[in-house]
C-alpha cells in the first residue's frame, strides 16, 4: 500500500500512509486510539475505498471494492469486535458466507470435517465443529473466527487487537498459532498497542500517528522502545492544552469518594477532589474506568463505599439524588446514552431542568429556547440554532450541549467521560479549553479517558487505574505517558 | 478560540435585563412542511379522499351533518382510549389491556351494590368507580412493568386476560342493566346540538394535546420514549413516569367505560373486546412511533376519525364488515410503510 488517504465527513483519517508487508512476517501496526488504525485495515480489508494512493498485491496493482473482493485475493480480516454468529455452530460459522452446498443443500458433513482440520491446525481439536459459538469462551470464539480467515485460501491475515479479549496463557497459544502461520509463508498484520507483545511476536513495524505514518517497517529487534513510544505520541500537540489555574490548597471538597466498591468490577476506591479542580482517570479500556464514574453518580449501585457532594453524602444507586446534590455525568457514548438525537437543541440542554423551568407543570419553552441560546452562545456551539434537532451536530457540538445541560442546571460536580471521543482535532482543543473553564469558575470535574495524553493534558491530579483499583496518585507534572502506561501493565499483570 | 468570546461561562440563570434576541420561528414552505400541517397532510388528505368516496357512493345520506355526527360519535370511544394508548407508546411502551380494563370498569360500576350506593346519593358514584377501576389497573400495569421489569407487551396481555376474566365471575357473564336514570340522562344529553360523547372525546383529546405538548409530564413522556437510558442519566424519574403512563392509559378506559355505560345503558364483560387492536392502530396510522419518541394527539385524532369514515362509509353502502376488516388491515400497512419511509429520512443511522 502506498499513499493511502482516506477522509470521513471532513475529518481525515489516514493521510498519505505506507506500509508494505512481505510474505511470511508478523507486521504490526503500532498507534493510540484514534491514529487511523482501524480505517487504515479496514481500508486493506476492502471495506473502505481510499480516497487516495494505490493497493498492490503480488506487484500487480488492485482495487477493493468490497470485502469480497479482499477475501478471493485472499486478504482475511479478524476484526476486534468478534464478528461470529452466537447462535450457529462452529462450521455454520467458519462457512458462513460461502456455505458448502449441493444444488441448495448443505453438506454438513464435509463442512464438519473440513472445520475438524482448520481447527487441529490452529491447535483446537478438541472443539466439536458442531457445537454453538455462543457457548465457547472468548479465546474459543477468536479460534473460530481466526479457522473462518484460514478456511478459504489465504495469504494475509490482518489481526485488530487479536489480544484484547484474552489471558495470559491464551495469548501464548495465540501466538504459536501465528508463528506457523507465517512458517507457511502466510503473511500476518498485528495490530496492538501493547508494546510488549510486539516484541514478543513481530518482526516489523508501522507507527501510525493522527493519521500519518511516523514509522514505516521498523525492525522490530533494532529500534528501542523509547523511540517508538517517541513515535506514537509525538509532542506537538501539547499546546492544544490551555494552562491549568492552581488549586488553592483550602478550596472545599466538591466531591468526596470513599471505599467505593462494585462488586466484580472495581474495589476500595477513594479519591477527593477539591472545586476548581480536575482529576483525570487514566487506565486501559476495561480497567473499571467508567464504571467508577457511573457508580459515583448513582446509575450503578454501589456495593459498598459512600460518596459525598458538597458535603451532603447521596444515596446509593440513585441518579436523581446525585443530580440534585449537584453532579452531572457526560457518558461515554454520547449518543445512546446522552443526547434525545430527534429533539431539538434546546430541549437537549433543558432535559435536566426544564421541571425548574416550567410554571405550575407547564413547561416554558421560550425561556427554554433563551436558556439555550445563551448556552450556544458563552460555548460557540454550531450551528447556533436551539430548533435544530442533535442529531444534525458534529462529535464536539453535541458533547457542548452535554456540557450546557449541566451549567444550566447549575452543577457543581462534573463527570466527564471520554470527553473528546469522536470530536475532531480542533474542536478537542475547544472542549479542552471549555473544562478548563468550567474549572477556573469553580467546578469540581472528574475526566476519564482512553488517551493518556489528554488526561495529563488536561487534570490537576491523575488516577491511575488498573485491574478495577487506584494504582497511583500523582500530581499530573509528576508523571508522563510513558510511566502511566508502565504503571497501567504492571498493575494489570500483578 | 478567538479573544471575544465570553471568558465566563454564563450562570445557569440569567439576569432579568440581559436583552437576548428571543430565537424566531420562521415559517418557510419548509418549516411548514415539517410543522403541524405538513406532518398530518397525508392524514388529512386520507380523510378527505374517504369523504369524497361516501359522497359520491351514497350521497347526501353521507354527507348529511347527523352523519357527520355518527362519524364523530363512533369515534369517541375508542377515541379517548386511543389519546391514553398515544402516551403509552410515544413513552416506548404499548397497553393491550386498555378494553378489557374498559369492560371490567364496566361491569364494577354497574355491580348491585355500586349502584345502590349511587341511586342513595348521585349518580357521579358509577363514573367515579369506573375512573377508579380503569386507573387501578392501569398503576397495576405500570408498576409491574416499571419496578418489576416486566415487558410491557407480556403486562398489558396478563392484564388483558385477568380483567376480562373478573369481569365475567364479578357480572356472573349477565349484562348488568344501569338502573339510574340521571346517568342515562346526562350521557344522552345534547349540548348545542352536539352529542355528550362527543363532548367528552372533545375534551380528552384537547386535555390530552395540552398534557403532551404544554406540561413536563408531555416533555418527560418524549424524552423517556425517545432515549429511555439518556432519559435516566439526565435525572429523570424514569420508572415512576413510566408508571404514570399506564395509569394514564387506565383512566382513558375507564373514561371509555363511562361512556359505553351511557350508550348501551347496560355493563358486560364483552364491552371494549378488541378495543385494544383498533386504538393501536389509530395511534399508528396517525404518525406515532410504535419505538417511542414521536408521535402527535392530533394524529391519532386523525388516525380516529379516518377509521370511523371507513366504517360508515361501508355502512353506508350496506358493504359486509368483513371488506371493511380488510380495508382496515391495508391502510394500515399503507401508514406504516409511509411512517418508515418518513423515520427513514429523520434517521439514516437506524
Amino acid at each position: 500500500m502506498s499513499g493511502i488517504s482516506k477522509s470521513f465527513a471532513g475529518v481525515q483519517a489516514l493521510k498519505n500512509v505506507d506500509l508494505e508487508i512481505v510474505a511470511g512476517e508478523v507486521h504490526c501496526i503500532l498507534g493510540q486510539n484514534g491514529a487511523g488504525k482501524s480505517t487504515l485495515i479496514k481500508t486493506l480489508a476492502g471495506a473502505h475505498a481510499p480516497d487516495a494512493g494505490t493497493i498492490e498485491w503480488n506487484g500487480e496493482e488492485v482495487t477493493l471494492h468490497s470485502p469480497q473482493a479482499a477475501i478471493e485475493l485472499g486478504i482475511a480480516t479478524m476484526y476486534q469486535e468478534l464478528d461470529v454468529v452466537d447462535g450457529l455452530t462452529i462450521a455454520e460459522n467458519i462457512f458462513l458466507g460461502h456455505e458448502l452446498s449441493v444444488g441448495g443443500f448443505l453438506r454438513a458433513g464435509e463442512a464438519n470435517s473440513r472445520t475438524r482440520r482448520l481447527l487441529e491446525r490452529l491447535g483446537h481439536g478438541d472443539l466439536s465443529p458442531s457445537r454453538e459459538v455462543g457457548t465457547l469462551s472468548a479465546a474459543n470464539q477468536q479460534i473460530v473466527s481466526m479457522a473462518r480467515a484460514l478456511s478459504h485460501d489465504t495469504r494475509l491475515i490482518i489481526m485488530d487487537e487479536p489480544s484484547a479479549v484474552l489471558d495470559g496463557e491464551e495469548v501464548k497459544n495465540l501466538f504459536r498459532v501465528v508463528r506457523e502461520l507465517t512458517a507457511d509463508g502466510i503473511a500476518v498484520v498485528y495490530i496492538t498497542h501493547r508494546l510488549e507483545e510486539i516484541r514478543e511476536i513481530g518482526d516489523r513495524i508501522t507507527v501510525l500517528k493522527d493519521g500519518r505514518s511516523t514509522a514505516n517497517g521498523l525492525d522490530v529487534s533494532e529500534t528501542p522502545t523509547s523511540e517508538l513510544i517517541r513515535r506514537m505520541t509525538g509532542r506537538e500537540v501539547e499546546n492544544v492544552f490551555p494552562p491549568a489555574t492552581p488549586v488553592a490548597d483550602d478550596a472545599p471538597l466538591a466531591l468526596e469518594v470513599d471505599g467505593l466498591s462494585l462488586d466484580g468490577v472495581f474495589h476500595d476506591v477513594g479519591f477527593t477532589v477539591r472545586a476548581g479542580e480536575i482529576v483525570g482517570l487514566a487506565g486501559l479500556v476495561g480497567s473499571g474506568r467508567s464504571e467508577i464514574l457511573e457508580t459515583i453518580y448513582g446509575a450503578r449501585r454501589a456495593t459498598s463505599g459512600t460518596v459525598r457532594a458538597n458535603g451532603r453524602e447521596l444515596r446509593r444507586g440513585s441518579v436523581r439524588d446525585a443530580v440534585r446534590a449537584g453532579i452531572g455525568l457526560s457518558p461515554e457514548e454520547r449518543k445512546s446514552q446522552g443526547l434525545l438525537l430527534d429533539e431539538p437543541i434546546f430541549r437537549n440542554v433543558t432535559l435536566s431542568s426544564f421541571t425548574r423551568f416550567a410554571r405550575g407543570g407547564f413547561v416554558d419553552e421560550r425561556r427554554e429556547r433563551r436558556i439555550a441560546a445563551e448556552q450556544i452562545d458563552a460555548l460557540e456551539l454550531r450551528p447556533a440554532d436551539p430548533d435544530r434537532p442533535a442529531r444534525t451536530l458534529s462529535g464536539g457540538n453535541q458533547q457542548k450541549i452535554l456540557l450546557a445541560r449541566w451549567l444550566v442546571n447549575r452543577t457543581s460536580v462534573l463527570l466527564l467521560d471520554e470527553p473528546t471521543r469522536g470530536v475532531d482535532v480542533g474542536a478537542r482543543a475547544e472542549i479542552y479549553a471549555l473544562i478548563r473553564r468550567l474549572a477556573a469558575n469553580g467546578d469540581a470535574v472528574v475526566v476519564v479517558s482512553s488517551e493518556i495524553e489528554e488526561v495529563l493534558g488536561l487534570a490537576d491530579t491523575v488516577l491511575v487505574v488498573g485491574d478495577g483499583r487506584i494504582l497511583t496518585t500523582v500530581k499530573s507534572d509528576q508523571i508522563d505517558e510513558h510511566q502511566v502506561l508502565d504503571l497501567v501493565m504492571k498493575g494489570t499483570a500483578a | 478560540m478567538s479573544e471575544s468570546q465570553p471568558q465566563t461561562i454564563a450562570p445557569a440563570e440569567p439576569g432579568p435585563a440581559a436583552p437576548q434576541p428571543e430565537p424566531r420561528r420562521r415559517f418557510t414552505a419548509k418549516s411548514l412542511l415539517s410543522g403541524s400541517v405538513g406532518r398530518n397532510l397525508g392524514l388529512i388528505l386520507a380523510l378527505a379522499a374517504l369523504f369524497v368516496v361516501g359522497a359520491i357512493t351514497a350521497g347526501d345520506r353521507f354527507t348529511n351533518i347527523d352523519n357527520i355526527l355518527v362519524i364523530i360519535r363512533l369515534a369517541s370511544i375508542i377515541g379517548v382510549i386511543s389519546i391514553g394508548m398515544t402516551f403509552v407508546i410515544i413513552g416506548g411502551g404499548i397497553d393491550l389491556s386498555v378494553g378489557s380494563v374498559m369492560g371490567l370498569a364496566s361491569v364494577v360500576a354497574t355491580l348491585s351494590a355500586i349502584q345502590a350506593a349511587a341511586e342513595n346519593s348521585t349518580w357521579l358514584v358509577m363514573v367515579f368507580t369506573a375512573l377508579a377501576v380503569g386507573l387501578a389497573a392501569g398503576f397495576l400495569n405500570g408498576f409491574v412493568i416499571a419496578y418489576g421489569k416486566v415487558v410491557a407487551f407480556m403486562a398489558t396481555l396478563a392484564m388483558l386476560v385477568a380483567a376480562r376474566g373478573l369481569a365475567e365471575i364479578l357480572a356472573n357473564r349477565t349484562t348488568q342493566v344501569v338502573r339510574i336514570p340521571e346517568f342515562i340522562e346526562f350521557m344522552n344529553m345534547d349540548l348545542l346540538g352536539i352529542d355528550m360523547l362527543i363532548w367528552i372525546f372533545v375534551i380528552v383529546a384537547v386535555a390530552g394535546w395540552i398534557l403532551l405538548n404544554r406540561t413536563t409530564f408531555g416533555r418527560r413522556t418524549v424524552a423517556i420514549g425517545g432515549n429511555r437510558e439518556a432519559a435516566r442519566l439526565a435525572g429523570l424519574a424514569v420508572r415512576r413516569h413510566t408508571m404514570y403512563l399506564y395509569a394514564l392509559a387506565g383512566l382513558t378506559a375507564g373514561i371509555a367505560a363511562v361512556m359505553i355505560l351511557g350508550r348501551t345503558t347496560a355493563g358486560t364483560s364483552t364491552h371494549g373486546t378488541l378495543y385494544e387492536l383498533d386504538a393501536i392502530a389509530a395511534v399508528v396510522v396517525g404518525g406515532t412511533l410504535l419505538v417511542g419518541g414521536r408521535g402527535t394527539i392530533t394524529g391519532t385524532v386523525f388516525g380516529v376519525l379516518i377509521f370511523a369514515t371507513l366504517t360508515n362509509v361501508f355502512t353506508q353502502n350496506n358493504l359486509s364488515t368483513s371488506v371493511q376488516a380488510v380495508a382496515k388491515g391495508v391502510i394500515i400497512v399503507i401508514a406504516v410503510l409511509l411512517q418508515q419511509r418518513f423515520a427513514g429520512q429523520g434517521s439514516k443511522s437506524h
